[in-house]
């Protein structure tokens, strides 16, 4: 008899859990970019890593080759921001991630697209990844570290939300 | 054993030791890593190959590297061994010390990170016994269960570490080599009965 609670609590708790789920899970799909919808970005672990602050605009990083694209938008309302500065480093044909000239950064257009050409990134550290930050103080700061699905691939995407400060 | 088998022994103990090294050494990545990277790298890879030879000379298997010349080498091999990782990490450190504070902390983003400094510390737990065997006055039963156990969670976690890391070593050899050092170790502690704490009566 004691044990009739627990069970009733269970069903009851994941009734209500799946019936969340459904309820965020469809709107979000269907209105991606409502009013507090969109969720910041958060930092990724190891994101920061050889990061140099400062990295100069560039054309393209060292002799090209390799493409780093992703969008930046705002959070909750998921508005396209335009002239946001981002930075951009990675381990690759061309030198190491904690060599300047293997930083550069680029901004995005009307759209809130980017779009930085730069050396093939090779494995390094045990995956081929890349490194991105937003870090220019109108928004909270964010770092990423995508990873490559193979070393092969040419190009290499990150999407930021960034939350106002 | 004949001299003829006990040349295929060591054949066969060459080839898996020292092919996966070969491909790691003309890995088309070393292009592309200073000198520190490449050595840091290729410790790693010898320390692998080295995990392969500790079970079977622990154990006396090779030819003419029988018990006592075999253990007396293992304890060289062993300090070999940690030499090797301390390179390891240690070169790792100069090229990126950001990735190496994120796996000697557990909080690096790559999963292989946490398996290598798990094997790292039980690597120097199993040396320090060994280093310190006469002094500690333990009874061989129970100082053979802790060195083979954490010489097991050396090799184990060694494994995972490589396997998971996209680097220099070539997918099949390497495989080959982790597969043949876990197959060396399980059978030598089988062998050895390290587990005789375990299940036999303690007096």
């Amino acid at each position: 008899m004691i044990q009739k609670h627990p069970c009733r609590r269970t069903v009851l708790a994941a009734q209500a859990a799946l019936g969340l789920v459904l309820a965020t899970g469809v709107s979000g799909v269907l209105v991606p970019a409502r009013a507090r919808g969109l969720a910041p970005t958060p930092s990724m672990r190891g994101g920061s890593n050889n990061y140099l602050p400062g990295a100069p605009i560039v054309e393209r990083i060292g002799g090209g080759g390799f493409w780093m694209t992703g969008t930046v938008r705002r959070a909750g309302d998921g508005e396209p921001l335009r002239g946001v500065r981002i930075q951009i480093w990675a381990h690759t044909t061309e030198g190491h991630e904690r060599d300047p000239h293997s930083h550069g950064a680029t901004l995005t257009d009307a759209d809130g697209a980017f779009r930085l050409e730069m050396p093939q990134i090779v494995p390094a550290f045990g995956q081929p990844h890349g490194h991105l930050a937003y870090d220019s103080g109108d928004f909270e700061t964010v770092f990423l570290r995508p990873v490559m699905r193979s070393a092969r691939e040419t190009s290499l995407s990150a999407d930021f939300v960034l939350q106002p400060v | 054993m004949g001299p003829a088998r006990a040349a295929l022994a060591w054949a066969a103990l060459g080839t898996a030791i020292l092919l996966p090294i070969g491909v790691a050494a003309t890995s088309p990545l070393l292009a592309w890593r200073d000198p520190v990277y490449i050595l840091a790298g290729m410790a790693g890879v010898i320390a692998m190959a080295l995990l392969l030879l500790q079970p079977l000379l622990a154990a006396g298997y090779l030819p003419g590297l029988r018990l006592p010349r075999g253990r007396r080498l293992h304890r060289w091999t062993g300090a070999a061994l940690v030499g090797a990782v301390l390179v390891h990490v240690g070169g790792l450190w100069v090229t990126s010390p950001p990735d190496v504070i994120d796996a000697l902390t557990f909080t690096s983003p790559t999963p292989f990170s946490a398996w290598g400094v798990i094997a790292m510390w039980a690597l120097f737990a199993a040396a320090l016994l060994g280093g310190l065997r006469r002094r500690l006055h333990l009874r061989p039963r129970v100082w053979r269960f802790a060195h083979t156990a954490l010489a097991a969670v050396v090799v184990l976690c060694s494994v995972a570490h490589a396997m998971l890391v996209e680097g220099t070593m070539g997918t099949l050899s390497k495989a080959a080599l982790c597969g043949l050092a876990l197959a060396a170790t399980a059978k030598v502690l089988r062998d050895l009965h390290s587990w005789a704490l375990l299940t036999r009566h303690i007096v």
